[in-house]
């Protein structure tokens, strides 16, 4: 059997996955576990999307508290509008306004926080967000 | 100087196949082709002024749907309360009694025109739907403690929703004869205008808080 072909063919999925992929852009500081809902929506454009994480730290040292990773370090509520800002600023301008803010947050995060940072977000006037939740029933 | 022709040696590619399987399993590895999906919001503006902007809702065009630190929700119009333990009554999958989005659904569309549910208004959304009554000022107010947890806001979220949701599918249905997901663009507009999502955001209320 001739095998002459096989390096083109593993190339051209190759190319494939290498145009698909999407390298993680930052590593997770915070344990997520986002909860399940029925009526999700996809999230169109990736490049419109601003993700905050927020969940109990990955390290144990740093206690069991619900904290807010921005980018690729921790924050407190009070800077969210000046990261809105800065990632606004980064976008086209006539993306501004289609900018959404994709809420990941733990299951197990007290309302509290959320409705702290729903807060920040609208004064930051980003009003399209997504409480970001994995398929299932 | 007299140059020979010299003759280049014939590559080797049979370790080629080895090196792209290298690559492609690297990048199997790392890509990850989740899409980022959830519960897509619209928060509103923020108050202009400094005292509070509140806008005046008639009781019976309100809907709370409460949700207290144990989890528990309350879901109260005019017409009636109801306490929902967990989130399967929620659903009305145990306890027998009426979920959550069947009591959206009734309270969203108020077919018999009750007193007790929001107020009919008749509009025009345009052929083929034409002129028909509808609660064009409901509300569906989400309030939650400050311990409630975010797992459960989201399932009474989800069921909201879903309510929604299936109202719209039973409308495309109605009109136009086909499911939500096949109607054209301008098609899918008609209908959420006909049923547009207006769940409030509320202000947040320091129930329970420090």
């Amino acid at each position: 059997m001739s095998t002459t072909s096989m390096p083109d063919i593993v190339f051209a999925i190759l190319f494939f996955f290498m145009v698909t992929t999407t390298m993680r852009s930052e590593t997770l500081m915070v344990k997520v576990h986002i909860p399940t809902a029925s009526e999700v929506q996809k999230l169109e454009k990736k490049s419109l999307v601003t993700y905050i994480n927020i969940g109990p730290p990955m390290d144990v040292r740093l206690g069991t508290g619900t904290q807010m990773q921005l980018n690729d370090r921790f924050a407190q509520v009070s800077e969210i509008q000046d990261y809105i800002a800065q990632e606004k600023a980064s976008m086209n301008e006539a993306d501004q306004p289609l900018m959404t803010v994709s809420i990941k947050a733990d299951e197990d995060t007290r309302m509290q926080y959320i409705t702290d940072v729903k807060q920040a977000l609208r004064q930051a006037y980003a009003l399209k967000i997504s409480y970001s939740a994995r398929r299932g029933d | 100087m007299a140059r020979t022709k010299r003759k280049v040696p014939p590559l080797n590619g049979s370790s080629m196949a080895d090196i792209s399987f290298l690559l492609l399993i690297f990048f199997l590895l790392v890509s990850n082709m989740d899409v980022d999906s959830g519960l897509a919001r619209r928060l509103p503006a923020p108050p202009q002024t400094e005292e509070q902007t509140s806008v005046d809702v008639q009781r019976r065009n309100l809907f709370i749907v409460l949700v207290n630190s144990q989890n528990e929700t309350m879901a109260a119009n005019q017409h009636e309360t109801e306490w929902y333990a967990n989130e399967a009554e929620l659903r009305g999958e145990v306890g027998g009694k009426v979920a959550l989005k069947d009591r959206v659904k009734e309270f969203v569309l108020n077919t018999a025109n009750s007193l007790d549910l929001p107020e009919l208004e008749e509009q025009d959304f345009g052929a083929p739907i034409g002129v028909v009554p509808v609660t064009a000022s409901h509300v569906v107010s989400i309030q939650n403690d400050a311990t409630t947890s975010y797992k459960a806001y989201i399932a009474v979220q989800n069921e909201v929703v879903k309510a929604y949701n299936e109202l719209r599918e039973e409308g495309a249905r109605k009109y136009f004869n086909t499911s939500y997901g096949e109607l054209t663009e301008m098609q899918q507009k008609q209908i959420q205008d006909l049923y547009p999502q207006r769940i409030s955001e509320a202000e947040p209320k320091n129930y329970g808080g420090q």
